[in-house]
């Protein structure tokens, strides 16, 4: 199968032959592709992180000038003071951007493109050029999502799930072309994703390397392929529902209109894309922890079987539970019941894999490099943003926590306490491989520390808020009687994600001046099990001379009877031990 | 208790409460454990020159009690879930006798309808007042809720009580006031810009302060509409 998917271009011998356009920008080699879809992704994450500056200044200090407030037009910020349709703006597009431009491309985009041939055996994707699109549709979906910014009536203001009729019509939301082109962006970047998907499932099934059997496949592609399924199957359904979206603001259909349609109709389609799409931005975090774990402990992965079936249990459930967002929403309240037992189950799984992470540090030899302190936070962070779950699974507890900051401080532990501290560990991990540099473990470990305690203390106090009855996306919380006790805790969360913020620019210093001035990293620096650290760092335009034969599972650390801690892949016992020096390290 | 979450002054607020204690000890015990492990396995099994790691793939009989533990526990959370939250949103739940009052939402105002004294809805008494909701106190009362434009959700923090209002849709949703005095009602769906400030006021009366009060509003809106 190989053989026929690979194009010709992907000769060892013909690299050197592309012109600086067709190798660093309409590329169609992976690994290129990966770094792309990192730069861009990162820029996201920047943005997003900004727009939720905007939020906190306005929830910590409402009714204050803002600092800098100028740069915006009168429109956005009056006289320095933010204003209430553009909060609605800020609070709809930081939640775009963070979940469809920043973490799903991060961990999709990046990881699957560059991990899944270097870590199966493969020269390349099956299809290069479809890989190329799909990087290539996600920047003008980027453009589009941002252009909502400069057009009259501002950015789309509905909430990031965008929940019709708000939605729909100008005359409710104030909106005009925003709300059109966040419709039209995801569609576009539905498209991309799809692509990718296809092109994933595809390299997975058809080109690993001989031996690379399923199950010495690593967690992290285990977790990006079902992710690939994931997205295969749930992006069609949101793109379908934003497309009936698109059509009831523009040519005058009724698909979510109450009149003659249902509003709830797309709250259904929405979050059955949607619930799925959590976990398509949490399995390959998951992923790539299991890989930087069993490194960091010099262990096996615990229970490696376990962890492959807690995945596919995952994305199985998770297309079963997507009512558990609609609890209030008037769906019949018999649904709720069957929801919440469904929901509740998804527990098990999660709990599994918890286990197992602590399982194999346990007896471990444990190296704590900058990766495996994001893998630890990590599991750490899981742990609570899984246990929150519990309190909204539970419908009557629902009823009073739905809408309010508790379900901010429960997305923002999966997704950030989640998501992201495995994005950082895993950039750290790998730009030694992408970049033939380490980043630097010094500023790697402040920035470590300062993102994590700064972290913790932004969002854990949102589920205190969230139990005084605080309601998300409001403009103004001292309209409120019942809120005027929760001032002093609005300045404190302002105050630490201000720092959180300004935390970051550590790690974006660390990763822009380690490309050029970072300590040379050898083929192997974390001295991994894995197959892409077989081969140089960078590794060359078809990443092995030759295609490498795999001999033993993935996690092959501490070897009883062996001189070095690590097995790789490509060799076993027998050859290392026979004299033949493990390649590498 | 009103030792994390606010005072709660309807007759399920309790319940609810409850069960949130209940998961609150639950995860909290989940949490200790396991976020004490975590620690207590970093600086145990750190990295020592000299020392191996153990060559461990797993255990089954640990695979086992870590799946059967969690399972049984969130389905036992689940099942005592079920029947509170039949109690409150089943489709049975709505107390006979409940004193019905509409409540249409639109942007950025309740408009609350009171029956009038013959105590129905949808007759000629009916009276409406904006952004503000009076009930009395040990009454059930079952708020029938619509909207006029978008989503909205009908939050009384106090209560414990929360509802989307759908446009399209019809939806009954019941609450029994404990305490007599002030409360407020938010929207907690983002319903458009002046979503933030789409506020009404709750006021629980004794019984006798809210015939009162009803009589005097019934007259006053009679005399306007005169």
């Amino acid at each position: 199968m190989a053989s026929i998917a690979a194009p010709v271009e992907h000769d060892v011998g013909h690299s050197h032959e592309l012109s600086f356009v067709r190798k660093y920008i309409f590329s169609t080699d992976h690994k290129i592709i990966g770094i792309q879809f990192l730069l861009m992704s990162l820029l996201f994450l920047l943005i997003g992180g900004i727009l939720a500056m905007l939020i906190r200044w306005q929830q910590g200090f409402p009714g204050q000038v803002l600092p800098g407030g100028g740069v915006f037009p009168e429109t956005m910020v009056s006289d320095g003071i933010i204003l209430p349709e553009f909060y609605n703006s800020l609070v709809t597009m930081h939640g775009t951007f963070m979940v469809f431009f920043a973490i799903m491309p991060l961990l999709v985009g990046v990881f699957g493109n560059y991990l899944i041939p270097l870590k199966i055996g493969a020269p390349d994707m099956a299809f290069p050029r479809l890989n190329m699109a799909s990087f290539w549709l996600a920047v003008p979906a980027g453009f589009l999502m941002i252009a909502g910014f400069f057009v009259i009536g501002g950015s789309a203001a509905a909430g990031w799930t965008s929940y019709p009729p708000l939605a729909e019509t100008s005359e409710y939301s104030g909106v005009y072309l925003g709300q059109q082109l966040w419709c039209v962006s995801l569609i576009v970047l539905g498209l991309s994703s799809i692509l990718g998907a296809t092109n994933y499932i595809t390299t997975v099934i058809n080109m690993r390397a001989e031996g690379m059997t399923w199950f010495r496949l690593p967690l992290s592609i285990w977790a990006l392929f079902i992710t690939s399924i994931l997205v295969l199957l749930a992006i069609p359904i949101l793109s379908g529902a934003v497309i009936m979206l698109l059509f009831d603001q523009t040519i005058g259909t009724h698909f979510f209109k109450s009149a003659t349609g249902l509003p709830i109709l797309w709250q259904h389609l929405f979050w059955f894309f949607g619930h799925p799409e959590v976990y398509i931005l949490i399995l390959p975090a998951m992923g790539v922890v299991s890989d930087i774990i069993a490194n960091g402990s010099r262990k096996p992965i615990f229970g490696y079987h376990s962890m492959v079936y807690a995945i596919i249990g995952i994305a199985f459930l998770g297309w079963v539970v997507w009512g558990h967002h609609m609890f209030q929403s008037g769906m019949n309240p018999t649904l709720g019941m069957s929801f919440m037992i469904s929901t509740m189950v998804i527990a098990v799984p999660s709990a599994i894999k918890t286990f197992n992470w602590l399982g194999t540090l346990w007896r471990g030899n444990i190296r704590f490099h900058v990766p495996m302190m994001h893998a630890c936070a990590f599991v750490s962070m899981f742990v609570i943003g899984g246990l929150s779950g519990v309190y909204m699974a539970s419908t009557p507890v629902d009823i009073y926590i739905h809408d309010t900051y508790f379900i901010v401080a429960h997305i923002h532990y999966v997704l950030f306490g989640g998501s992201l501290f495995a994005i950082f560990g895993a950039i750290t991990f790998w730009y030694p491989k992408m970049f033939g540099r380490m980043m630097n473990p010094f500023w790697g470990k402040i920035h470590f520390w300062l993102t994590f305690i700064a972290y913790n203390a932004t969002f854990f106090p949102m589920h205190q808020l969230g139990l005084e009855g605080h309601m998300r996306r409001i403009y103004d919380a001292s309209r409120y009687d019942f809120l005027s006790g929760t001032h002093g805790l609005n300045v404190f969360i302002s105050i630490s994600a201000f720092v959180l913020f300004a935390s970051q620019l550590i790690f974006v210093l660390n990763f822009i001046l380690s490309w050029f001035r970072g300590a040379k990293a050898g083929a192997n620096p974390w001295e991994d099990t894995g197959l892409e650290w077989t081969t140089p760092s960078p590794p060359p335009h078809g990443n092995w001379p030759a295609t490498p034969t795999v001999y033993t599972p993935p996690y092959e650390f501490s070897v009883p009877g062996m001189a070095q801690d690590y097995l790789p892949q490509d060799q076993s016992k027998d050859m290392v031990t026979a004299g033949q020096p493990a390649k590498g390290g | 208790m009103d030792w994390i979450l606010p005072h709660a002054v309807s007759s399920y607020a309790g319940d609810i409460d409850a069960i949130y204690y209940l998961i609150l000890v639950i995860t909290g015990i989940a949490f200790v454990v396991t976020e004490a492990a975590l620690v207590w396995f970093l600086i145990k099994y750190r990295g020592r020159p000299g020392r191996q790691a153990s060559y461990i793939h797993g255990n089954t009989k640990a695979e086992i009690v870590w799946t059967a533990v969690p399972a049984v526990t969130v389905v036992v959370i689940g099942l005592l879930s079920g029947s509170v939250w039949n109690s409150i949103k089943g489709r049975d739940s709505v107390p006979a006798g409940a004193i019905p009052i509409g409540v249409h939402a639109k942007q950025f105002e309740w408009n609350v309808t009171y029956p009038g004294a013959d105590g129905q809805l949808g007759t000629g008494d009916d009276f409406t007042v904006r952004n503000q909701l009076h009930v009395p106190v040990d009454t059930p009362v079952v708020v029938h809720l619509s909207s006029e434009d978008v989503i909205h959700s009908f939050f009384i923090p106090a209560f414990r009580v929360k509802q989307d209002a759908v446009p399209g849709m019809h939806i009954r949703v019941w609450f029994k006031a404990m305490e007599t005095g002030e409360y407020e009602l938010a929207c907690a769906e983002l319903c458009g810009l002046g979503h933030y400030r789409m506020r009404a006021a709750v006021t629980v009366h004794t019984a006798d302060d809210y015939q009162r009060w009803l009589s005097e509003q019934s007259q006053t809106v009679a005399l306007q509409e005169r």
